[in-house]
């Protein structure tokens, strides 16, 4: 009986706790960010850690580096004055909308198309990278573009992709050959076997960065950018990252952002 | 399975034609050279011998994808362009012409010694007593496992598709992507190979019954 009375009280020692889960599970996600970040300066993305240029966990520094994050570290900078306040969650395609949902993640810039299906669920601000279908060519190459396409040129895609559904009718004359993977595609670009790789410009700009004397020929001939998710009934917040997306434009920090990651290609007019 | 004939009937058509050219000209190059090499392996000239056991030693060895890569992929960076179906060609028929070689010294040496022995005896040269003598009686000791190397070089040409070899595989692969009709398409695809290989193993039943015979 004594025992058990001296542990009893323990357990009022729970009973904040439990209030605490009780409040915070609505009360995180359903918080105002832009009236939080008044007391609190810290945003949180949700980045990815595994996809070369735009997320990619660098082991040497022990950090996540990539184009999503430095835009994420101009916006914060933007928004609160000071680039450390960012902080960075880890996501993967399946569990970014969740996480942004539960309130973990303030918004995700991780290589998001923004499509209808998507909106559904989350909220778009505008374009951050202008991403779609290109075509990979060596650097001496004649084409600048899909309608430089003739019958006697081939496009090398990957088996049962869209991307080569696309091109067979953006492009219905050309020969298009497909390979098992961008690997073997790219390998047999490099073997003479077709005079372009066909793919979304973010794995073609990745190939790119390791592989010197090639280069994207045009802009895209797919629309699929990319945009910021934030939940719904977080209006204020969308706003201000819209502004700032747009102060970061305006003062050339995106340009300088987008040359550090894409050194040879040409700034995209993202609201074209 | 009819709706995807009626589609994409004409695409598995020209994959089967493609796919039935390559395996004669595989066939046909394969023989010669598979019968040439496996004659070089037993014969006397101890150069000719050690370049035919090397050449078999290594083209038995490797996996035909890898020599089929290989023409696909370093042979037009150094040599001469050439494209899937040409680099499929060129691989199966040095791969198979191996296979080939072992089987037609196989037979060579399961003609008894003393048939050599006896044609060169009675003044027949080598090559004389190679020709009139072992290898009328060697054939009919290779039929039955060349007939098994010919059907294997038409499956083997299912390789194509990795090199985009424009083969009855390559288009199966692209249907069954694009149609998410994976049992269907891949089912039709091996009909269509059996409508090559079916006959092709009777006809090899068919030679042997008539070797037989004539004994």
């Amino acid at each position: 009986m004594k025992k058990s009375k001296k542990y009893s009280w323990m357990l009022f020692l729970l009973l904040p706790l439990l209030l605490l889960t009780a409040c915070s599970g609505g009360a995180i996600a359903d918080q105002d960010i832009a009236e939080r970040i008044q007391e609190n300066p810290t945003i949180t993305w949700g980045v990815k850690a595994d996809t070369n240029l735009f997320g990619l966990y660098n082991i040497e520094e022990g950090e996540i580096q990539g184009f999503d994050i430095d835009i994420a570290k101009a916006l914060t900078k933007v928004i609160t004055g000071q680039e450390g306040n960012a902080e960075f969650v880890e996501v993967t395609s399946k569990t970014r909308v969740p996480l942004l949902k539960n309130g973990n993640i303030d918004a995700i810039i991780a290589t998001m198309t923004i499509s209808p299906e998507r909106l559904k669920q989350v909220n778009f601000s505008d374009i951050y990278f202008a991403a779609g279908q290109s075509l990979l060519v060596p650097e001496s190459s004649t084409l600048n573009g899909i309608e430089d396409l003739t019958k006697d040129h081939t496009v090398l895609a990957v088996k049962g992709s869209t991307s080569a559904q696309n091109i067979r009718a953006a492009a219905p004359d050309t020969n298009i050959l497909e390979l098992e993977n961008y690997a073997e595609a790219f390998t047999a670009l490099q073997a003479g076997q077709g005079d372009a790789v066909t793919t979304d410009n973010a794995i073609l700009l990745g190939i790119i960065a390791d592989n010197p004397g090639y280069r994207l020929a045009g802009q895209p001939f797919t629309d699929e950018p990319y945009g910021i998710a934030i939940d719904y009934g977080q209006e204020n917040f969308l706003n201000q990252v819209n502004e700032a997306l747009d102060t970061l434009v305006q003062n050339g920090t995106y340009e300088q952002i987008f040359h550090k990651w894409f050194p040879d290609e040409e700034v995209p007019d993202l609201k074209a | 399975m009819i709706e995807l004939l009626s589609t994409y009937g004409g695409m598995l058509l020209r994959g089967f034609v493609n796919t039935l050219i390559a395996s004669v000209i595989a066939l046909f190059f394969s023989m010669i050279i598979g019968t040439l090499v496996g004659i070089l392996q037993v014969s006397k000239n101890k150069f000719a011998k050690g370049l035919a056991n090397a050449y078999v030693q290594l083209f038995l060895n490797i996996p035909l994808l890898v020599i089929v890569l290989f023409f696909y992929v370093v042979f037009p960076m150094y040599v001469a362009n050439i494209n899937g179906y040409t680099a499929g060609i060129i691989g199966l028929t040095i791969y198979t012409s191996a296979f080939i070689a072992e089987t037609v010294r196989a037979g060579i040496q399961g003609v008894p010694a003393g048939q050599m022995e006896a044609g060169l005896s009675t003044g027949f040269t080598y090559w004389e007593t190679m020709r009139y003598i072992i290898l009328p009686q060697a054939i009919k000791i290779v039929i039955p496992p060349l007939g098994n190397q010919f059907i294997n070089l038409v499956k083997n040409s299912s390789v194509f598709a990795m090199v985009a070899g424009l083969d009855l595989m390559y288009y199966g692969d692209l249907i069954a992507s694009e149609t998410f009709n994976t049992f269907g398409t891949y089912t039709m695809v091996a009909l269509f190979y059996l409508v090559i290989t079916l006959p092709l193993t009777h006809f090899m039943q068919y030679a042997e019954r008539r070797l037989a015979a004539k004994d």
